[in-house]
Parts: C-alpha cells; structure tokens; sequence
C-alpha cells in the first residue's frame, strides 16, 4: 500500500465536507466486524479480528512470576504489538518503531485501566508469586484503524483464554496444560475508538487513506459501570492541535457509540462461539 | 517396542490433513495460508519492487528476501516476540530454497520480499512455511522456472515417517527421533533444502529422501489444485 496521494487525500476531504464517505460509511460507522477465536490451540487465549480488510491476530499467555514492587499482590500485565511487513509494505522488518511500541502501549492501557481483568485476584502468594499475563499482538493486513481492532482482539482472546495448569510444588507453569478456570474478568466490556478529524470533520474507523488524510487523533477507552460512562484512558496523536469543543465533542459522542459498539462486539462474539 | 503405530493413528507416509488458502492478505502482492494440522502458515510477498538502498541492485538479477518467525503465542512455552537465531537461519535456509526456484534473472535491480509467519504450530513449521511462501509465489505472479514443496520426514527409533508432529519430535525410545526438513523442485527434483537433527545411517538417510520426494510430489500436486482452482474462479 502505496503512500496515499495528495489528490485521493484531498478527494476524502472533500466528500468528507458533503458527509459523505468512499465506501458509504456514515461517519462514525464501523466496518463489518468479524472474530474468530482460539486461532492458536497453544494460546491461553487467542482472537483473529476483521475490521472490514483490517485483519489482526492477538494472543494471550500466561506465566507466573514475582510481583512487582509497588505492587505484592497483584497480577502483571504486558502488552506487545509487532506490526508485521506481512501486513503492509510501509512496515519494516527490524526493531519496532513508534508506531508499533504506541499501539502495544495502547493496548496495554485500555486493558490496564479499564479494570477488565482484576490483577488482585491474580495473585498467588503476595510479595511471591503472582500471574502474568501477557498479550500479544500482530497485524495480518492493515487498512487502517489497527489500535481499535487491537483492543477488540485483546478483550475477546482473554474472554477466551483458560488459565494454564500451575504446578505448586515446582512453582511453575506446566506448559501446554490447561484448567477450566477462565480468567478474573469484569462484565464491562472497554472498548477503545480512535477518532480522526479531516477539514473539521470527525469519523471513526477509518481506512488506510482516511488516515493518511487526517490531521490529528485521539484515541479513548470507555468503559461502562453501574449504568455510567467512564473514560479510562485517552491519549491524542498527530501533530495538529485539537479545540477544547472539538475534544468536548467527541467525549459525547464517544459514549453514545460505545453502546452500539458493544452490541457489535457481543453479536461477533456469540457468531464466534458458535464456530 | 518398535514404533509401529503412529501417536495420531497417520500412516507411514501420510501426511497430516493439508489446508490452502489462496489470497489471505490484500495488502499484498501474492498471499497464501498453508497447514500441515494443526501446524499453520501464512506467507506473503511484496515484490519486485525497486531495492533500496542502490548499492544493493543487481543489474544481472533481482533479490530474494525472506523473513520467518513465529507468533508468541503459536507454541506452548511463549517465544519472546520478535526474530531470534532460529528463525534467522529458518529465513535464510527458505531463501536458498526458494531461489533456486524463482526466476531471478526476470526482475533485475529489484527485490521480492517474502514474509512468513506461524500462528500455530506443532513441529515441521519451517517446511509448512516453504508450501505457503511458494503458493504466495506464484499468487504474486513472480515468474518461476518450476514449483517446490516440502516436507518433513522422521525416523522414530527405525521407522522412517513423514510430516512429523510434536510428540514424534520428542519420541525417546529406541533409536529416538531424527528430524529431517526436506524441500525439492517440482520438475528437475532438486534437493533445495535438507536439515537434520538426529542420528540415522547413510542408507536410511537416502531412503528418507526417496521417501521425501514422494511425499513431496503428492503435495505439490495440491499446490497447483489449488491455484488452478482460484484460476477457474477468477
């Protein structure tokens, strides 16, 4: 996928003005969702996510280790994306760069913050032994919006992962066996959107081209407790500034759109389950 | 005990059930998902296009660049993400193969990229990942003199097997196990990639690779079903 050229940019922006988008889509609407699940059976958990040609793969695993310092008694989460040059000729092979350590670290926080998984409850023995939990991810084909197929990919592998059979005597896990149990996991879905504003309009999800054509980004995670709406972690990208109204704006609508991308979620979980 | 019956009841010489997938990945020029069971590979290329940096172009003829890794997640014991030993020799091994295959005189000046990634595996990925680099190959449209395909070949205690899986990797008894990575070319049946890890007899070796080349032939009949297939397709 070719650097995307000043006239298609400036065609996105145009139609953009009249509403309107290349593939129909109103504004804020999603592409197709698609999740496969357990798509590798050596995974504590694994999801493959489409967001129409955006295809990812993320997988959890699971180990046992100390805690952290500042935290005895509590679980370890890491996060690590690898944006493949599998998935796109703009990515290279070698160390990651940015936009690959911004996407694991996005990921790391929506998971984090949003309280989905409870770490207390990963705790073995307190200042000894705790689980680790680490998501993994990889891109298959990027056609833009990467971060929230992340996120989707990373909820859905641990609602699918089964924690892995732990040998106390040794103190370790035994690899390649499993428990029934499931993970420690709030009923709350996050559900992280990234909005991109073009000439003054705002859209989500957008492909490769309407993200080349933006100029700025800001990403949110909500979550949803007791019936409110809550943002748990939020993070602006690009170099041009956003209006405290722009920004305004976009909580509300951010809130609206979690409820109806919560129900997408669930229907391209329980297509996925019946796989 | 001898190993006479197989850990998932195979025949000798049958290989595991064979998935294609044809075109997984838009973004690329050629793409294809091959699986020997439950060992799963996903192959793309991009390519020839113009090679940087200039000092690296061949006036005489193109490059081929291959990079394999696998998923973290793709075995039990997670792989740290990201390219280790092993999979920079499983890179350059696949390269040697594929190039003696592609036609590298039609592409001066430029390079084709090939990327292979495991999301699943249980043993003989390296062999399953030249199947799906070949299919993206030809899906690509780089023009190649003649097909390849691959496979692994065991020899548990005595008995030579094909496409091997994890258990049989780590068989113990008897002999134990040798792992033998076979690649050949569909046509001139050339020996394009040969690994071992074991202990085995030169006869037994030399039956291994007959037994190789058979199998091979078998799948590589399945590659071309499959891009005849899409062809009637399209």
């Amino acid at each position: 996928m070719m650097e995307t050229s000043e006239l298609t940019k400036k065609r996105i922006s145009d139609y953009l003005r009249e509403g309107k988008r290349f593939d129909n889509r109103k504004l804020l609407e999603f592409r197709d969702l698609k999740i496969e699940l357990g798509i590798s059976k050596n995974a504590e958990g694994s999801a493959r996510v489409k967001l129409g040609k955006t295809d990812v793969m993320v997988g959890v695993k699971m180990d046992v280790m100390e805690p952290y310092k500042d935290s005895q008694n509590e679980g370890v989460l890491s996060s690590i994306a690898e944006l493949l040059p599998m998935s796109s000729d703009r990515f290279e092979s070698g160390p990651p760069g940015f936009e690959s350590i911004e996407v694991g670290r996005l990921i790391d926080r929506s998971i984090r913050e949003s309280g989905f998984v409870d770490f207390k409850k990963l705790c073995i023995k307190e200042g000894e032994k705790v689980w680790s939990v680490m998501i993994d991810f990889y891109s298959i084909n990027d056609n833009g919006n990467l971060v929230d197929a992340a996120v989707i990919g990373a909820v859905a592998a641990l609602i699918d992962a089964k924690m892995p059979k732990y040998n106390e005597e040794k103190g370790k896990v035994e690899f390649g066996e499993w428990t029934n149990k499931k993970l420690p996991l709030s009923k709350s879905i996050p559900i992280t959107m990234t909005f991109y504003k073009i000439n003054g309009k705002i859209i989500l999800d957008p492909i490769k081209e309407e993200e080349d054509a933006s100029e700025a980004k800001l990403t949110l995670c909500i979550i949803e407790e007791n019936g409110k709406k809550y943002i748990t972690a939020a993070q602006k990208g690009n170099e041009a500034g956003l209006s405290i109204e722009d920004t305004g704006k976009i909580f509300e609508i951010a809130e609206k759109e979690y409820d109806i991308l919560v129900e997408k979620f669930q229907k391209a979980m329980k297509e996925a389950e019946k796989e | 005990m001898s190993y006479t019956k197989r850990f998932d009841g195979r025949k000798n010489d049958e290989t595991r059930k064979i998935k294609i997938e044809l075109d997984i990945i838009p973004n690329a020029d050629g793409s294809a998902l091959f699986a020997f069971g439950d060992t799963i590979a996903m192959a793309a290329v991009y390519g020839p296009k113009q090679l940087h940096p200039q000092h690296m172009q061949n006036p005489k003829k193109g490059l081929l660049r291959v990079k394999y890794d696998m998923m973290s997640f793709s075995v039990t014991e997670r792989k740290r993400p990201g390219p280790n030993r092993r999979g920079t020799e499983i890179s350059k091994v696949t390269e040697w193969a594929l190039s003696e295959v592609v036609e590298l005189d039609a592409f001066p000046n430029t390079v084709v990229d090939v990327h292979i990634m495991i999301p699943q595996a249980n043993a003989s990925t390296r062999v399953a990942g030249i199947n799906a680099a070949c299919l993206a190959l030809a899906r690509a449209g780089v023009p190649m003199k003649e097909m390849c395909s691959a496979v692994s070949i065991g020899k548990l205690d005595k008995t030579l097997v094909v496409d091997v899986i994890k258990e049989e990797e780590d068989y113990e008894e008897g002999e134990g196990a040798t792992d033998i990575a076979l690649a050949f070319s569909s046509r001139s049946k050339k020996i394009l990639l040969l690994q071992l890890d074991g202990q085995i007899s030169a006869d037994e070796l030399k039956e291994a690779i007959q037994l190789g080349s058979k199998t091979c032939d078998k799948i590589n009949e399945q590659l071309k079903d499959a891009i005849k297939a899409l062809g009637k397709e399209e």
